[in-house]
């Protein structure tokens, strides 16, 4: 009898403390951080003949151009995104709402998509080669033809034109948030508009921008497709063809290490200017009054605004759709191989949302119970290492994951008499690598929902005679239904999309339309690549109009 | 010397023009602390902002010293105009320093210049410890005050002052109000400011012009604001403890 | 097609445990023979059909994309496969040194495959060959050509190619290292690398398409892509392509001379084979005429019977002289040739 009411006594502290969740959660937490411990002991385990070969052929040139990569995709998206949300902020001229949320729809827009896209469309017999012939009276491109995209520069136009909107989205909701009263007083202190733009706004913004870039910064990180299609032999590139050509695991991983020290830059870059962020703007706000454009100044700014959407989105759009329409006018059917990718897409797309959302309420809870219980420290932890996942480069994630997925393999399969393959060999291994790099968007979109439900809601749940538990259920369940149905939109786009960890992860003979858009590509056989491509940004474009509404909630 | 001739202010909305000032003139001399008082939306601030430039005018004339800085036709940038201007949410620049927003204005100055004009001017705020801080390490009142030596700095020929101690508490309220004047009147500095607050007014202004729906029902010195109101609604509206107040005020600096 | 089937990744599946599960019965009975193979079905289908028909035996094939070796290694000794196919000396090597095949003897297999193209003891057969020829503008004055004259300073800023690493090139930078030595080898890499016109990326098509575009003149690719293209339908991309380029067969100038180099695509009988004797069977048809001329035809590569009637595109490149080298000699300069590719920077 004793004992009974011991276990009980035991039972109710577990309920209370919710110590199942804490556990769950500490488990998720460790699936997030195993990757960069195994890169390490995958690192080391290498063979110093290999790594020499690498360190002198193959890593210096593969740095020095992702460094120039980052520095020239950083200026242009900070120009193009800061340019784009001062614009729309500052200014009013007709189309101005309009180009609010279409400068938005690059997002839709992956990196290796929109390089395809201008492969063939600034290809010396693509359209605008071919129109620009024409217009100068040229007949063959031997006559006239401009630089070939293949270069770097071509790299930093192509992932500039896409990645801009981080900076774009951040520094608008920045300078939105700026009082009117301190560009006024600029002005009454001798500042025209374009000093207190210089001066003051902009100085202001700056900890947005910097966040905004960061993020555009590490997506550039992890992008292979542009990279690889554009000849540009990136850190993501080497990483995946010292694994897969030169088949030496160990030294990929050693590669993969290099990368995580521009991570982690990132990430503190990222993180502090967040901070910085939250001071700055702790005055009543007063909106800035827009000044109205006319005439030829109106049209021009106009003209400026809907250049980003053209360049990162409407060109590589249209083209996708013509190529699209010319395929299957040409051949009226789309081939079994690109049905069965769709297929399996959406299968993994799927498998991985509801493990994410989940994974994501878990640790958004258990943060907010940490948080509770230890104000100082707990809850920030938890989703601080779901946000490592997201910035670790998709190449880098899936060696990391490999060697964990092998053990368990291998641990299972002992322990069963399996032959091993339970992980690697199924599309287990792709869901959780989505999971582990897509958690930061359920965490942070359930955090921010927890965040948004009352305390008293829960206190008066729980003074009403429901546990924990049940609160949880009955409370805080329903009322999250909004940003778990966000979190999942964005976690499924997201993971339709990616390329990188999907084709060093995915099970033999199983291709999703990324992959099989990529092989296509690769193999020079663009047939029906425009296809996969543009089933790909109609998917993309569905957050993108999500965001956008919620902004201009926001906005306007 | 500001002349306000005649102006007409207005805000343009779907269903037409919204007046908001009519037909409104005012002189206020050179060195005096004139104050616009009245209920929220009576169209001071509005009245404030078009003499800053931010606002257009309908009707009438803006000129400040002897020169014209708008008419309906015309309005010259607020750069140009030598107008200051305290804001009610103090709209220091957090991402500079004290002393650095307080230099803001003095970019035209040398260095050396600069340097001594600011240390000038945090000793006239009381503020000299506070050179290398930033505004958000700062109380609402010290706030107000580096707000007062930025708009100070480049020595305008008119301060204009918006509701600049509402965002405080009570108590300070009225402290500041009478520092803000003695700094105003030892300088010599033209001032106008607005407010809803009775306190405030009678404990800054020379002249004082009681606003209600765009017009200025009397502009006279407090006294006579008070004692001669020339308006039912002016009677209504000043009412008696702050006779009281200004009066012990008075006697106790003797006069 | 092209895999990167050459990887270590210690991926398996656990689809392969069902699915042979499945296959193991219907392997068992007779007249069967199960065919894992890394070609995609649709191009060697009318050929099994064929076989089919003719010999009575039921063809199971299994489509293996990528990781050939892995997967059989797996099944071990309960394997249905009786015949592995691959495409790529390299991955066909990989298979006899995993320890997965089994050497068989037959005399119509020895009769039509020469025999550098085959495993002195058996464990591999060469069923088609895939020559990589020069692309050139058709309006170029050439006509004949060797792998040595691609570092020729005329070509500067004329050359297009992919990647160097790409598996294509890694075996053609092998096999000139078996005739060249790696030294010379290094040299010409450093050289065609000043040559080149753009970056070395892309695909083989790209080659002609950048031809058509006016990046470069000539190009290094493979020729069955040629026949693709030239037989598509007028007005598409593809066609435009192909009709802005001819072909010449290069040949190696270095000893043994004279030769265009081939990858190869092949077969193997698997090690735990249940029908060891259809195995041999469906391997003897694939090299006789009738199964030649498909591959010729459908596919449009080189067939590795003699005598055998080529599609007329193929047939214009003239008569083909496949480099005397075994094959053997090839794959193992590999990986030099892939570090030598590095060395020099050749893709960046």
């Amino acid at each position: 009898m004793a004992d009974v009411s011991y276990l009980h006594r035991v039972r109710a502290a577990l309920q209370e403390r919710g110590l199942v969740i804490q556990t769950a959660a500490f488990l998720l937490a460790a699936l997030v951080l195993a990757p960069v411990v195994n890169l390490l002991w995958t690192a080391s385990g290498g063979s110093t003949a290999h790594w020499t070969h690498l360190l002198h052929y193959v890593l210096p040139h593969a740095a020095r151009n992702t460094l120039a990569l980052l520095a020239g995709v950083g200026i242009m998206v900070t120009l193009l995104g800061t340019g784009a949300a001062w614009l729309v902020t500052a200014y009013d001229f007709p189309g101005r709402r309009t180009l609010t949320w279409a400068l938005l729809l690059p997002l839709a827009v992956p990196t290796y998509i929109v390089a395809f896209a201008y492969l063939d469309l600034l290809h010396p017999i693509g359209p605008v080669q071919t129109t620009i012939r024409t217009m100068l009276g040229y007949d063959s491109p031997r006559q006239f033809r401009l630089g070939d995209l293949r270069s770097i520069w071509g790299a930093i136009f192509v992932l500039g034109t896409v990645l801009y909107p981080y900076v774009y989205l951040s520094t608008r909701a920045m300078f939105m948030m700026q009082s009117a009263s301190l560009l006024e007083a600029a002005r009454t202190l001798g500042c025209s508009p374009r000093q207190a733009f210089l001066r003051v706004a902009l100085p202001m913004a700056r900890p947005a921008i910097a966040v905004g870039v960061s993020l555009a910064l590490l997506e550039t990180l992890n992008d292979i497709g542009a990279s690889e299609f554009l000849g540009v032999q990136t850190l993501t590139v080497a990483v995946y063809t010292t694994w897969i050509t030169r088949s030496d695991l160990a030294g990929a991983a050693q590669i993969a290490l290099s990368m995580l020290i521009i991570v982690l830059g990132l990430i503190l870059l990222e993180r502090h200017s967040r901070k910085r962020q939250r001071y700055v703007t702790t005055q009543k706000m007063r909106p800035l009054p827009r000044r109205a454009l006319r005439g030829p100044k109106a049209w021009m700014a106009l003209a400026a605004g809907v250049l980003p959407v053209l360049l990162g989105f409407l060109a590589p759009a249209a083209y996708l759709v013509v190529e699209t329409v010319k395929r299957y006018t040409q051949v009226g059917a789309v081939s079994h191989a690109l049905v069965n990718s769709l297929y399996n897409t959406l299968l993994v797309a799927t498998a991985a949302t509801v493990l994410t959302v989940a994974a994501g309420l878990i640790l958004a809870w258990a943060g907010r119970q940490l948080r509770d219980a230890a104000p100082a420290n707990g809850g920030r932890v938890m989703g601080r290492m779901a946000s490592l996942g997201y910035a670790l480069p998709g190449t880098v994630l899936a060696i990391g994951l490999l060697g964990p997925f092998v053990w368990f393999d291998r641990a299972l399969g002992s322990l069963f008499g399996l032959s091993g393959l339970l992980l690697t060999g199924s599309m287990a291994a792709l869901v959780i690598a989505y999971t582990v790099r897509f958690l930061a968007i359920s965490v942070g979109s359930l955090e921010a929902g927890l965040a948004r439900i009352s305390p008293s809601l829960e206190q008066a749940s729980r003074l009403l005679g429901h546990s924990p538990a049940g609160t949880l259920r009955r409370v805080h369940l329903p009322l999250l239904r909004p940003a778990m149905a966000a979190a999942a939109l964005l976690v499924f786009v997201d993971a339709m999309k990616e390329l990188p960890a999907t084709l060093l992860l995915r099970p033999m003979n199983f291709d999703t339309l990324a992959t099989w858009l990529y092989a296509e590509a690769a193999r020079g056989t663009y047939e029906e690549g425009a296809i996969a491509a543009l089933a790909i940004v109609l998917a993309g474009l569905l957050p993108v109009i999500l965001l956008a509404r919620t902004n201009l909630k926001f906005g306007n | 010397m500001l002349v306000l001739d005649h102006i007409h202010l207005a805000y343009d909305t779907a269903q037409g023009p919204r007046h908001v000032v009519r037909d409104l003139s005012l002189t206020l001399e050179t060195g005096k602390i004139g104050c616009l008082l009245g209920a929220s939306g009576c169209g001071k601030s509005t009245i404030l902002r078009a003499i800053a430039g931010f606002e257009p005018l309908r009707q009438g004339e803006i000129r400040l010293a002897g020169a014209t800085l708008s008419t309906a036709a015309h309005r010259l940038a607020p750069e140009r105009r030598a107008v200051g201007m305290m804001f009610q949410d103090y709209a220091l620049f957090p991402h500079l320093s004290v002393a650095q927003n307080i230099a803001f204005g003095l970019h035209r100055a040398s260095r050396a210049e600069r340097k001594a004009r600011v240390q000038a001017l945090l000793a006239t705020v009381d503020l000299s410890g506070a050179h290398d801080r930033y505004p958000h390490e700062l109380s609402g009142g010290q706030q107000q005050r580096v707000a007062l030596a930025r708009a100070l700095a480049p020595d305008p020929d008119l301060l204009l002052l918006d509701e600049p101690f509402s965002n405080l508490d009570i108590d300070m309220r009225e402290r500041l109000a009478f520092e803000v004047r003695d700094i105003l009147t030892a300088s010599g500095h033209t001032a106008l400011l607005v407010t809803h607050n009775q306190a405030e007014a009678f404990a800054i202004a020379d002249r004082i012009g009681v606003m209600h729906e765009g017009e200025i029902l009397q502009w006279d010195t407090p006294h006579t604001v008070h004692h001669h109101p020339a308006h039912p609604f002016v009677a209504q509206f000043v009412g008696r403890e702050h006779v009281l107040q200004r009066r012990e005020q008075a006697l106790s600096r003797g006069q | 097609m092209s895999t990167r089937s050459k990887v270590l990744r210690p991926t398996l599946s656990a689809l392969a445990l069902c699915g042979t599960l499945g296959l193991s019965f219907a392997a068992w009975a007779d007249g069967e023979v199960s065919l894992y193979t890394t070609r995609e079905p649709k191009l060697i289908q009318p050929l099994l059909d064929q076989f089919t028909k003719e010999s009575g035996v039921k063809v199971n094939t299994v489509f293996v994309k990528d990781g050939l070796l892995e997967r059989v290694r797996t099944e071990g000794a309960q394997s249905p496969a009786d015949v592995l196919m691959t495409v790529d000396a390299g991955n066909l090597l990989d298979l006899v040194e995993g320890g997965v095949t089994q050497p068989v003897k037959s005399k119509t297999l020895n009769d039509v495959i020469p025999a550098n193209l085959r495993d002195g003891a058996g464990h591999w057969y060469t069923l088609s060959l895939r020559d990589r020829v020069l692309y050139a503008d058709k309006d170029l004055a050439l006509t004949s050509f060797t792998y040595e004259d691609l570092a020729d300073s005329k070509w500067k800023g004329k050359v297009c190619i992919r990647s160097g690493q790409h598996p294509y090139n890694t075996a053609l930078v092998a096999a000139m290292i078996a005739h060249d030595g790696a030294a010379k080898t290094e040299q010409w890499l450093r050289n065609v690398k000043a040559n080149l016109a753009r970056k070395a990326a892309g695909g083989d098509r790209d080659v002609a398409r950048d031809i058509l575009g006016g990046i470069c003149d000539i190009g290094l690719a493979n020729a069955y892509y040629v026949g693709h293209m030239k037989n598509a339908e007028p007005g598409t991309d593809a066609r435009k392509w192909g009709d802005a380029i001819k072909v010449i067969r290069p040949t190696f100038s270095g000893k043994p001379a004279g030769g265009t180099h081939v990858n190869i695509t092949g077969a193997s009988v698997a090690k735990h084979a249940p029908n060891k004797d259809n195995a041999v069977k469906l391997l003897e048809y694939l090299v006789s005429e009738p199964a030649q001329v498909l591959y010729a035809q459908a596919n449009y590569e080189y067939p590795v019977r003699k005598g055998v009637k080529l599609d007329p595109v193929v047939q214009s490149f003239g008569e083909l002289v496949v480099d005397p080298l075994p094959i053997t000699d090839i794959v193992k300069h590999r990986k030099q040739a892939s570090e030598l590719v590095d060395k020099v920077g050749f893709d960046n």
